[in-house]
């Protein structure tokens, strides 16, 4: 090998307990983070399909005496079919009322002899109806009937989905953190463990930035490592999580899909540049104070 | 080249050369002698700016060591070669990559044929490619002396570089030397070696400074 060869890159040696103490907690702070990325990313899906789910239909709740309820059940059937922005409109069927409700009350509960009220599943067009003039026209053919438009639903559940992408982005920046104070502890371990390197590079007239940038370089790239190991582990749990069919909706939704997936590949670069900000800040700090 | 002006250092307890003021001049060639722990070693530290004095200003190059910022005492030290009692190396390079550190570790071309020409001067040709803790005392003297020189540097400041070798390779290197020296390198060696200093003598114009009851004197007589 030449004597002069790319020497920044070997005057560090490789070795000592801080070349471990970046890799692994650069790998455990990636895993870590795909995770947090993937609740941000799922919280915001959840999000988006709850709200699209609830904002096109709307339920009509009638309450009548039972003779009358068939009677007002055929207005508002009627009403709803006359309405510019309703889709259809369709009553629930008395088994399926019954499966709904079974869920809170119960498989052994009498219904039939509850007084529960018809339920009619309404869906609209993309432009949806007038509701304030829906609402007043209900009350004025069907007083008992009430159309529920899922509004004080779906606010709820947009909050809910909004803190939780907000609970996730708080942890990416935690872990950039605490990644960051890792880093720059085993910088300043790395400097303080090779005293004779710096010295005998003092000797010689090199500057602090080559001194410094030899230590970055090799705390940066293992950073980078350390990240891309973390990430790899992280994607293939991620990917191993069941993705459960059927009921099982919240569990489903977790993780990354389409070009989704492509975004976890930014977290070992950005590790490497958060590696090279902490080390390099600490590398000049500490040999300030080296004679 | 160096200049003292009233320069004084506390050391082990009391005050080492009171207010003392020497020039050491552009292409001179001067020996620093005196008894173990007398100072030599800290003389040779204030002149490159590894330690800085109590009192008074060292003058390098005309600039004010002290008012230098890290960047510039890092660009003077780039024009003077030291050669440490204890030579440091970068133990996990090479010594053909130790030799050359001077000259890659400041960006500046490292000719191949240059460093394999010093390492035969010194005798170390066939260590090239040795790391440094396989060498003896001696060769690592040789190492340092060379990784001092190879820059061609505008002064050499060597402690003891000679202590640990046969009198052929203390001639050898002592000729090396002189002959940095005839091509302007301003020397300053502090050594134990009278016989060194008389070789020397008989071939240069070469003063010797002592020191002596904490003081540095010349020919006798404290400065």
């Amino acid at each position: 090998m030449s004597a002069g060869a790319s020497i920044s890159r070997l005057v560090v040696p490789r070795r000592g307990q801080s070349v471990w103490l970046i890799v692994l907690s650069a790998g455990a702070m990636a895993f870590l983070a795909v995770f947090a990325l993937a609740l941000a990313v799922s919280a915001a899906q959840l999000a988006q399909t709850w709200s699209a789910a609830l904002s096109q239909t709307a339920t009509v709740r009638l309450s009548a005496p039972p003779e009358e309820i068939d009677e007002q059940t055929a207005i508002v059937l009627e009403v709803l079919r006359t309405t510019p922005g309703i889709a259809s409109a369709e009553q629930i069927a008395p088994e399926e009322q019954a499966e709904l409700l079974e869920a809170w009350l119960g498989p052994d509960l009498p219904l039939d002899a509850l007084p529960l009220p018809r339920l009619i599943e309404v869906t609209e067009t993309p432009e949806g109806p007038d509701r304030q003039g829906l609402r007043l026209r209900l009350s004025a053919e069907a007083p008992g009937a009430v159309f529920d438009d899922h509004t004080r639903w779906r606010r709820p559940l947009a909050e809910a989905a909004g803190r939780l992408r907000a609970v996730a982005l708080v942890s990416l920046v935690l872990i950039g953190g605490v990644t960051s104070a890792i880093i720059a502890l085993a910088a300043s371990a790395a400097l303080a463990s090779n005293g004779q390197v710096i010295r005998v590079l003092r000797l010689v007239g090199a500057r602090d930035r080559f001194i410094a940038r030899a230590f970055v370089r090799q705390i940066s790239l293992r950073a980078g490592l350390g990240a891309l190991v973390g990430t790899a582990l992280a994607l293939g749990a991620l990917a191993a999580i069941p993705q459960a069919g059927g009921d099982v909706h919240l569990l489903s939704g977790f993780g990354f899909s389409g070009a989704g997936w492509a975004l976890p590949a930014l977290i070992p670069p950005l590790a490497m540049i958060l590696a090279w900000l902490a080390s390099m800040t600490t590398a000049f700090q500490v040999l300030r104070g080296v004679t | 080249m160096i200049v003292f002006e009233d320069v004084s250092h506390d050391y082990g307890g009391g005050r080492l050369f009171g207010d003392v003021s020497i020039k050491l001049e552009q292409g001179s060639f001067h020996f620093l002698t005196g008894p173990s722990g007398a100072g030599k070693s800290t003389f040779l530290k204030l002149c490159y700016g590894e330690l800085t004095p109590s009192a008074g200003k060292v003058l390098v190059m005309n600039k004010d060591l002290q008012g230098l910022s890290r960047n510039d005492l890092a660009g003077m030290r780039q024009r003077i070669g030291v050669v440490h009692q204890d030579c440091q190396f970068l133990d996990h390079l090479s010594v053909e990559q130790n030799v050359a550190l001077p000259l890659s570790a400041t960006g500046r071309p490292v000719p191949d044929s240059d460093v394999a020409d010093l390492l035969s001067w010194v005798g170390l040709a066939s260590h090239a490619e040795a790391l440094p803790p396989t060498l003896s005392g001696g060769e690592r003297q040789r190492a340092a002396l060379a990784r001092a020189v190879i820059s061609a540097p505008n002064m050499l400041l060597a402690d003891e570089p000679t202590g640990n070798l046969d009198w052929d390779m203390s001639q050898r290197l002592m000729s090396l030397m002189i002959e940095l020296n005839r091509m302007g390198t301003a020397i300053l060696i502090a050594t134990h070696d009278l016989q060194l200093i008389r070789f020397a003598k008989s071939q240069i114009n070469a003063r010797v400074l002592r020191i002596a009851r904490r003081k540095l004197q010349v020919a006798g007589a404290d400065l």
